[in-house]
């Protein structure tokens, strides 16, 4: 798999991706967000930060960075995209996947590890995990909040593109740390080539460290494009 | 403009003033005054210039020779403290201290106050202590690993409490996590003393290549003088001023002296500095933290015995009409100022320039021993350096030693211990700080190996098998009733929590915060602390490598409690092989490990139980605290460890408490007989571990072997603690207590404002 992780000015997550990506095989070139051209890749990451400070509004600047628009034409061609946090902000924000990402309902930041249930296994993200399967991957945002009008959250759930929501392991608990709008944490494009996700799955690959729960992301992704 | 305002270049100390006009007329003593010297530090100033300052040249003087600049209070003391030792490469007076941790690696790493600027703006102004002391590190050469802090609040009851502690919070948060640096540890607690001067000590610790650290000091006439970052602005004139003076009830209206953060510009300025850092191009560089231009101009230069010449119509500005002495003393962030090698400015130029930064030459290191400023083609200062570098008066100030307490005995019995820890657990000094956490991403780079909570951070290197431990601590109620005990136990704090996790303590930066130092009980207190540390240091072979000194913090003639807050670093050869404070395994054995008197003099449980402030605290024994900490390195790195945590505020039962919190596992006691249950539970005496381990006779055969004193105390097991078979006190209920109080009281605020 050849891969390449975005480097936004006010990146901050990108070694993070980059030394996961590395332990599956597959350390990615790093790509500055003012050059035009993508290297040849199977995988984009667009990384977890604060790209441009967050100003104006999350993922809003780096939306419009010259990188970006060549991001769209590869995944227009079907080249995986994966966006974390920031990079699922961006995401959003230059529209490869709809819905928008506001301001916690906490109206705090919060870091921690968080439970996500996997809603489906149908997509190059997911496929090493069984679809209902619990998680433990932190989390690190102020502005996770995912929203989305009545017609494209319905579009998304007929559709399956909802590919991760905040749980609790406890009955009746609610686990969502954010506010999302039905406990949304990661959606899909209709072509399924496209991820976003507010959680750190990179954050969640060695146990020295924690969960290993991410590593059946970067699994899936090594098992897609093997096949 | 008349033209006797113009003099000719290369105007010497003869010329009556250099520069003088409407914008920078000639200064008077009332303006002295204002800028925060004393008249006899006026009468120095002219006396060593041989003649009056202009407005420029005053405001230049008045900030290298502030209590925050000079040290004039506590240097004659500062020298006494050890700063030595062969893995130091760095001690004190560089930006921060650096010591080597093999592999050719070593650690830098400072910690410094923003008090005053966070009391008056709480989010601004801890972000930018945190973005400061970022700076500090990174100055050297280091890439920051870690952020660590040291808070102090009023009473939780105060008005103002809440509102400081979200704001603060958040701009800790805001600044570090935009940065991408995690925020791995720190402590907060509350006193009324804090009340009206709240403590804000951000720590930073970065790693460098050892054969590559970056100095201030200049060296090469004639070599160019670079400005890189933000723009200048008019925020924060006169910053280091404000940090060396009371305050009165009016502190407000000092905002305007409170600087404003921009984390996206110092993440800039961070990797465009490591970038050019790794070409050889840069001679010597220094951030323009407190006291701008001026102090890293005049520092860079005096240590290198040289002088400067700076064009001020080049320094990059993001308002009009800013006059040199606003330009000297603007105290706006994330800005850094060097010394380039000859011919290195285009490959400088071009990295800044990809990073989006301004870069503008804006003088010439000279060999005049003088700075020497132009602005609108006039020359405005014309000082020479070594008054403003060597001749800041130190003062020897009167100082009266704190009257020794007495030592409380024969403290009444709660009605159950049950009750009274579950008390202790949610105090505001013992609750738990999840709140304050995570809202510090404390995970970004990968290498947290112990999260928040525990008794020390532990973070992995990258590329390497070593681990670096951190902490800060100090125990202010302890200093107050003896300052010298009081500062030994801070740096002994440190100590304990660093052997707990496994690390073997290297060494310490300290941030001594303290009232008027011109009352001789508040000197006293400084004094007696400052020995204290020493001792502790030189008995630990654990030196001081960089620090701040913080005084002046009173309101209204009301002085904070004595302060003196220790970061100490230490090493893990090996990262699997540390220990953490949570409960492992149900059947693991309990063992105390050092001598329990049940010392509860000047106690969290006399304090939060019995309502007094009072007592003698319990006392150190610095030969057997490194004997006790030894021990359990040896012990957590032969793997006989399952679980560890040092006894500190709240004694034997809340540690307990702590780990089976931390665990999910509760443990079932048997206290000794000798002291009072409650004494045995509550007793803050000193040198005391707790450990857990699956082989209780290897574990007390090496104590014993040196002659340590262990007890076997109980079993990790169930859900609950009990002691002596009695009554069981849920772990549930204890974590309610402990969880709750917190987020609870933040709460109250949001829903009194809804």
């Amino acid at each position: 798999m050849k891969s390449a992780v975005i480097v936004f000015p006010g990146s901050n997550r990108e070694r993070d991706a980059a030394a996961a990506l590395a332990a599956f095989g597959a350390p990615p070139a790093l790509v500055w967000h003012r050059d035009h051209e993508l290297p040849r890749s199977d995988l984009i990451l667009i990384p977890g930060g604060f790209s441009y400070g967050d100003y104006l509004r999350t993922g809003a600047i780096a939306a419009h960075s010259p990188i970006m628009a060549s991001v769209k034409h590869a995944a227009d061609r079907g080249v995986l995209v994966l966006g974390i946090c920031n990079g699922f902000q961006i995401l959003t924000e230059s529209g490869l996947l709809p819905g928008v990402l506001l301001r916690n309902a906490s109206l705090k930041f919060v870091c921690r590890d968080v439970h996500l249930k996997v809603e489906t296994s149908s997509s190059p993200f997911t496929r090493a995990y069984n679809a209902g399967q619990v998680l433990t991957v932190p989390i690190a945002h102020g502005d996770g909040n995912y929203f989305a009008d009545e017609a494209t959250l319905k579009r998304l759930q007929d559709e399956d593109r909802i590919a991760f929501r905040y749980c609790s392991p406890h009955e009746g608990g609610s686990g969502n740390p954010n506010g999302s709008i039905a406990d949304i944490a990661g959606i899909l494009n209709e072509r399924r080539n496209v991820l976003g996700l507010m959680p750190h799955p990179e954050n969640a690959v060695d146990p020295m460290l924690g969960s290993t729960d991410g590593r059946g992301l970067f699994q899936s992704l090594v098992e897609a494009l093997a096949a | 403009m008349s033209a006797n305002l113009n003099p000719p270049a290369g105007a010497g100390p003869q010329n009556p003033a250099a520069g003088a006009g409407p914008q920078n007329p000639l200064a008077t003593e009332k303006d002295a005054l204002e800028f925060g010297l004393k008249p006899d530090e006026w009468q120095h100033v002219l006396k060593s210039l041989g003649r009056t300052p202009n407005l420029t040249e005053l405001g230049i003087f008045s900030v290298m020779w502030s209590e925050h600049c000079s040290y004039k209070s506590s240097r004659k003391h500062l020298r006494t403290l050890p700063t030595e030792a062969p893995w130091v490469i760095c001690g004190p007076g560089e930006n921060a201290g650096v010591i080597d941790i093999g592999e050719g690696d070593a650690a830098i790493f400072k910690i410094e106050s923003h008090n005053h600027p966070s009391f008056i703006e709480p989010y601004q102004g801890a972000a930018t202590g945190v973005g400061g002391i970022m700076r500090d590190v990174f100055t050297m050469g280091a890439r920051p690993v870690a952020n660590l802090n040291a808070l102090r609040f009023g009473d939780p009851a105060h008005p103002k409490t809440r509102h400081l502690i979200a704001g603060v919070v958040a701009g800790i948060g805001g600044y570090g996590n935009c940065m991408g640096v995690p925020t791995v540890g720190g402590e907060t607690n509350f006193h009324r003393s804090y009340n009206g001067n709240i403590l804000v000590n951000a720590m930073t610790v970065g790693i460098a290549p050892a054969d590559r650290i970056f100095y201030a000091k200049a060296s090469g006439p004639g070599n160019p003088v670079i400005y890189v970052g933000a723009k200048t602005g008019r925020d924060g004139i006169h910053g280091a001023t404000m940090a060396s003076a009371e305050f009165s009830d009016d502190a407000e209206s000092k905002r305007p002296t409170v600087q404003v953060g921009d984390p996206f510009t110092e993440k800039l300025l961070l990797e465009a500095c490591l970038e050019l850092m790794a070409t050889d191009s840069i001679v010597a560089i220094q951030d323009m933290g407190a006291a701008g231009l001026t102090s890293s101009s005049v520092e860079m230069a005096g240590k290198g015995g040289l002088g400067i010449a700076l064009d001020l119509d080049q320094v990059p500005v993001r308002e009009t009409g800013m006059s040199a002495y606003e330009i000297m003393l603007s105290e706006s962030q994330e800005r850094m100022l060097m010394i380039l090698k000859p011919g290195a400015e285009a490959t400088a130029r071009r990295i800044f320039e990809r990073w989006e930064l301004d870069f503008a030459t804006i003088g010439r290191l000279t060999e005049s021993g003088r700075i020497e400023l132009r602005h609108g083609g006039q020359v405005v200062c014309d000082l020479p350096l070594p008054p403003l570098v060597n001749e800041a008066p130190v003062y020897d100030r009167p100082h009266t030693p704190t009257k020794k307490r007495p030592v409380v005995l024969n403290v009444p019995p709660p009605a159950s211990l049950g009750q009274a820890l579950q008390r202790l657990m949610g105090c505001p000094d013992l609750a738990s700080r999840r709140w304050i956490w995570e809202q510090y991403d404390h995970l970004v780079t990968g290498h947290t190996l112990q999260r928040p909570g525990g008794d020390a951070a532990v973070l992995r290197l990258e590329g390497r098998q070593k681990a670096l431990a951190m902490t800060t601590d100090c125990t202010p109620r302890y200093c107050e009733a003896d300052p010298e005990l009081g500062g030994a136990q801070a740096v002994v704090e440190t100590w304990r929590n660093l052997c707990a996790v496994g690390a073997r303590p290297l060494a310490v930066t300290d941030n001594l915060n303290f009232g008027n130092p011109e009352k001789p009980e508040i000197m006293g207190q400084l004094v007696g602390c400052i020995k204290g540390l020493g001792e502790a240091c030189r008995a630990l072979d654990y030196p001081i490598v960089s620090g701040n000194v913080s005084l002046y913090n009173e309101t209204e003639g009301v002085g904070i409690l004595p302060t003196p807050v220790i970061g100490g670093v230490g090493l893990i050869e090996h990262f699997e092989r540390s220990a953490s404070l949570a409960f492992k395994r149900a059947g693991d054995a309990i063992l105390l490990l050092g001598d329990t008197a049940g010392w509860l003099g000047c106690s969290l449980y006399l304090r939060e139980i019995e309502g007094r402030e009072e007592g003698a605290p319990p006392p150190l024994d610095l030969a057997a605290e490194r004997r006790h900490g030894e021990l359990v390195r040896a012990l957590i790195e032969d793997g006989h460890v399952s679980a560890c945590h040092d006894i500190a505020d709240g004694g034997l039962l809340v540690a307990i408490a702590e780990m089976g919190l931390a665990g999910n596992l509760g443990a079932a006691l048997a206290f000794p007989a000798g002291p009072a249950a409650h004494e045995f539970a509550f007793g803050e005496d000193q040198g005391r571990y707790l450990l857990t381990t699956a082989d209780p006779d290897a574990v007390m055969q090496a104590a014993a072997a040196r002659g340590i004193p262990m007890i076997r105390l109980g079993t990790v097991g169930g859900v609950a603690l009990t002691v002596n078979g009695g009554d069981a006190t849920s772990l549930a209920s204890l974590r309610a207590a402990h969880e709750g109080w917190l987020p609870g009281y933040m709460d109250a605020a949001r829903a009194a404002a809804e």
